[in-house]
């Protein structure tokens, strides 16, 4: 697995696009290196007499990178020594050491309970939520990288863009032809049906699986589990009716689409909503099969 | 510069409701928020959404329960359209694909919820919110609404005038997260709030890091009084040690309370004969904390939610979630032990003070659900009753910006009604700390025409910036915190003078504090460090107006307990706490809350459950 970091010809671009906020004299620039230098020796001071005096404490090493700050820019893995308690999660953790040694430690975190979706990690080498893995279940040190196979953006946010365009690449929204006459009628679904489509509709788009999935890693157009998951929760949904399923299995049988899955199950592994990516894009391969026997 | 008719700030249930309502009567609408749209608090929402769906039922017993529930402080006209309309945007919900629990005949469930008199809570599993939330967006990724996702929102750009009423807003001033620029959005149709709630005012709560209540501060800088804000819901099955919420669903589906005497002290102890644990939220919290502060707590900290008796496959079907939070949370597992829970922070009552078109009192500027005080939940709110304000006031306020005919609004704003100033003396300084005086926007300007006054605005938040990541002082964290435990100390379920007090004291130093307030990360880059600077000085904003509040409300009603009140005091009392930040003096005064509806009066009765 490998951490991409952006090419430096479409940052200096990117840059002289969008960089439209007037900028100080160098004379600053070098005093503010110099302080943060200090800082960063300071706090490495202070971690290592607390871990000496503090045999509770556990040490995360934290992939730290940041096109825009001169000192940040080879990417590196700083070391924080942050004390455990009970119960302590790896975004605990991660906010201990921003809160306390460095405020510029980077990451994505919203809901701290597995919903929002934005804490996706790569934590000793698996794709993990941040906020629901148990620093107690870790080997140290810990280390917490960004996603694999997405481009860093700075310190543990990468780039999210291209899984939300994977995303909407599927029609990922509720169709059908018919609905029920009177006003406040709903459509009627079936516990059964609701069922069947239930797990498909837990993703939280964190994109643990995209991460994870060789095939992804390998062919940029691939829709990758989410997407196609996200197909399967209306394609299965009995409301929709058949025509508009037909449609969808030929958005999902294009070249990039079901047909790439290698079914390694890596992205089964990493979902932290467990859901059963492999098996639903299994299922959607021989739903594509029966649909085009009946057309043959 | 960017331009569109409406703008609409956040992307929860309200702010994607308000966008997709906007573009349905005509409008070109953008969304602009700090976080991706899935990102939003919405998403973290369990139990579900109350609707007078059946024959059996009606939207008057619906509004009879909210203003009984509200303990009389919610605005009759703002209950009645929240119960009219919610059935038709459930179905609506329904109609785009929201997967729904549902009924042997494949109709939509309904459960019962706390405070209700009958069960119309519509819900999905324990999950109601993010299906809500992701039916939502799907909706509008169809649309191809335009989202400006991960850009913060600084200001709102307003007119100076002297009077709120006679400001207008023509837009807001936001920062991309991801690049560092700075850059004006321009709406004259209208710019919509909806950036959820407060919870990070507090240490222990149910919402999100990103709930640090921007809209509310924003528009109270701009002369938007902030209403009811001393009133906040906690919610009493949170988990001890994060404050994850345990769904209100288990007990509606017959979860029990026990203290660690293994007493069922709902009934036991008297606290609700009827309803037990199905009382109104302050009630079942303010009971937990009795037990606990009486000794008869478990580890002196927290009750037990048993959930056993109902079975696996009931569990499964109904509250699946609830088992992984747990687990993942608290390391309990639901089906062999009972659950421990104690009351946490969950929800702003109150909030940007708008009528029930979502209308503030500065032109051209709305506010939509938990960060909006209609309003529809007055003392307390019901379990089950912010989603449906989410999408019933999100789609009303999206209509009136995009300029749909709609009906005249019967709730006043600001000092256009009725209303009375505080004889209240506090004894410590509030609002700002080298206050210009009354009387000015703060992010408004004088300014002939809208584009030279976004402009203006735009400058001034680049230098803002700009000082704040070139300047050396105190890091954000430290006055952030110090905030969150004060207030959870002294602002919490039991309230009392003395400590109240004090609070305000310390949010004195915080503010000081704050006046040297620097960014260490000098990074154009995802500069959370920045980002979170920003948000602390809402929080300040907010910790203050809510302790006033607080501190000037001399009576028990609903969530707000006082010590040397002990009781409900209609007569001097029916009213709503403003506070107007009146160019960085804040003023408090008082309007009179609504009690007459379409067709009835709701006469306050003694609320018991």
């Amino acid at each position: 697995m490998s951490t991409q970091l952006p090419k430096q010809t479409e940052e200096a671009s990117e840059s002289e696009t969008e960089s439209d906020v007037p900028s100080r004299g160098d004379e600053r620039r070098a005093e503010r290196r110099r302080r943060a230098a200090n800082r960063r020796e300071q706090r490495q001071a202070e971690e290592a007499e607390r871990a000496a005096a503090d045999e509770d404490t556990i040490e995360l090493r934290v992939f730290r990178y940041d096109p825009d700050v001169e000192e940040k820019q080879e990417p590196r893995f700083d070391t924080f020594h942050v004390p455990f308690e009970k119960g302590m999660t790896v975004l605990d953790a991660l906010m201990y050491a921003r809160d306390t040694y460095d405020s510029s430690l980077t990451f994505r975190h919203s809901c701290r309970q597995a919903v929002c979706g934005s804490d996706a990690m790569f934590v000793n080498g698996g794709q993990k939520l941040a906020c629901k893995t148990q620093i107690g279940e870790l080997d140290e040190p810990i280390r917490v990288e960004p996603l694999p196979h997405a481009e860093v953006r700075k310190d543990l946010v990468v780039d999210m863009e291209h899984f939300y365009d994977q995303m909407e690449a599927v029609e990922p929204y509720f169709q059908t032809n018919e609905y029920p006459d009177g006003e406040l009628e709903e459509q009627r679904q079936s516990r059964e049906n609701r069922e069947k489509v239930k797990m498909s509709t837990r993703c939280i788009w964190c994109g643990a699986c995209m991460s994870s999935c060789n095939v992804a890693a390998g062919d940029n157009e691939y829709l990758g589990p989410a997407a196609i998951n996200k197909a399967y929760r209306f394609a299965m949904d009995e409301r929709e009716g058949e025509d508009v399923k037909q449609k969808r299995l030929e958005i999902i049988e294009q070249e990039h689409g079901v047909w790439r899955c290698q079914t390694q199950f890596s992205c089964t592994e990493v979902c932290p909503k467990d859901i059963p990516l492999t098996e639903h894009i299994q299922e959607l391969k021989r739903e594509a099969v029966k649909n085009n026997l009946k057309f043959w | 510069m960017h331009e569109h008719d409406v703008v609409v700030v956040g992307a929860g249930g309200a702010g994607l409701r308000a966008a997709i309502a906007a573009q349905e009567a005509g409008a070109d609408v953008a969304i602009v928020s700090k976080l991706h749209p899935v990102r939003s608090h919405t998403g973290a929402a369990e139990g579900g959404i109350n609707a007078a769906l059946r024959d059996a039922d009606s939207w008057e017993d619906h509004a009879y329960d909210t203003m009984k529930g509200s303990d009389y402080l919610a605005d009759a006209p703002a209950v009645e359209a929240l119960c009219q309309e919610s059935p038709e945007e459930v179905i609506q919900l329904e109609h785009w694909g929201m997967p729904f629990s549902r009924e042997e005949d494949g109709r939509v469930s309904q459960r019962p919820f706390g405070g209700l008199s009958f069960p119309r809570t519509t819900y999905a599993g324990a999950e109601t919110g993010h299906q809500m939330l992701h039916t939502m967006y799907e909706q509008v990724v169809k649309r191809g609404i335009t989202v400006y996702d991960e850009w913060h929102v600084m200001d709102l750009v307003v007119t100076d005038e002297p009077d709120p009423a006679d400001r207008t807003c023509h837009g807001v001033v936001a920062y991309d997260i991801q690049t560092g620029e700075v850059n004006g959005f321009r709406a004259d149709g209208g710019v919509i709030l909806a950036t959820g709630g407060m919870g990070q005012v507090f240490d222990h709560t149910t919402n999100a890091v990103a709930n640090t209540g921007d809209g509310v501060a924003m528009a109270y800088r701009a002369g938007v009084p902030m209403e009811d804000m001393e009133f906040i819901q906690f919610h009493p099955t949170t988990l001890p040690s994060t404050g994850v919420l345990i769904s209100e669903g288990v007990r509606g589906e017959g979860g029990i309370l026990y203290n660690g005497e293994g007493e069922r002290f709902m009934f036991e102890r008297g606290y609700a004969n009827n309803d037990g644990e199905l009382a109104s939220r302050d009630v079942v919290s303010r009971a937990e904390l009795t037990e606990v502060n009486e000794g008869r707590g478990i580890e002196d900290e927290y009750v037990h939610l048993d959930m056993r008796h109902l079975g696996e496959e009931r569990i499964l079907d109904r509250l699946e979630n609830i088992l992984h939070l747990a687990e993942d949370f608290e390391g309990a597992d639901g089906l062999t032990e009972p659950m421990p829970v104690k009351p946490g922070q969950h929800y702003a009552m109150g909030g940007i003070e708008t009528n029930e078109h979502g209308e503030t009192v500065v032109d051209g500027l709305y506010a939509a659900g938990e960060c909006a005080c209609a309003s529809v939940h007055g003392a307390n709110r019901l379990g089950g009753n912010a989603l449906p304000e989410l999408i019933v006031f999100g789609k009303r306020a999206g209509y009136h910006a995009a300029g749909k005919e709609m009906s005249e609004a019967e709730i006043p704003t600001g000092k256009n009604g009725e209303w009375e100033p505080a004889d209240y003396e506090f004894e410590i300084s509030v609002g700002e700390v080298d206050s210009r005086g009354p009387a000015a926007a703060d992010g408004g300007a004088v300014a002939t025409d809208a584009e030279a006054l976004l402009r203006t605005a735009v400058e001034r938040a680049r230098d803002r910036v700009e000082t704040l990541l070139s300047r050396t002082g105190r890091n954000h964290a430290e006055i952030r915190s110090t905030v969150q435990e004060t207030m959870t100390a002294n602002v919490n379920v039991f309230r009392e003078e003395d400590r109240l007090e004090e609070t305000l004291s310390d949010l004195r130093e915080a503010r000081e504090a704050y006046q040297e307030v620097a960014v260490s990360d000098p990074s154009r880059t995802f500069n959370t460090d920045l980002i979170h600077t920003m948000e602390t000085r809402n929080i300040l904003d907010i910790a203050e107006a809510l302790t006033m509040g607080a501190l000037a409300r001399r009576e028990f009603r609903g969530a707000h307990w006082r010590k040397e009140h002990q009781e409900r005091k209609d007569e001097s009392w029916l009213k709503h706490t403003l506070v107007s930040w009146n160019g960085g003096e804040p003023e408090l005064w008082y309007k009179p809350a609504i009690l007459e509806g379409e067709s009835k009066t709701y006469e306050p009765k003694v609320r018991s459950y």
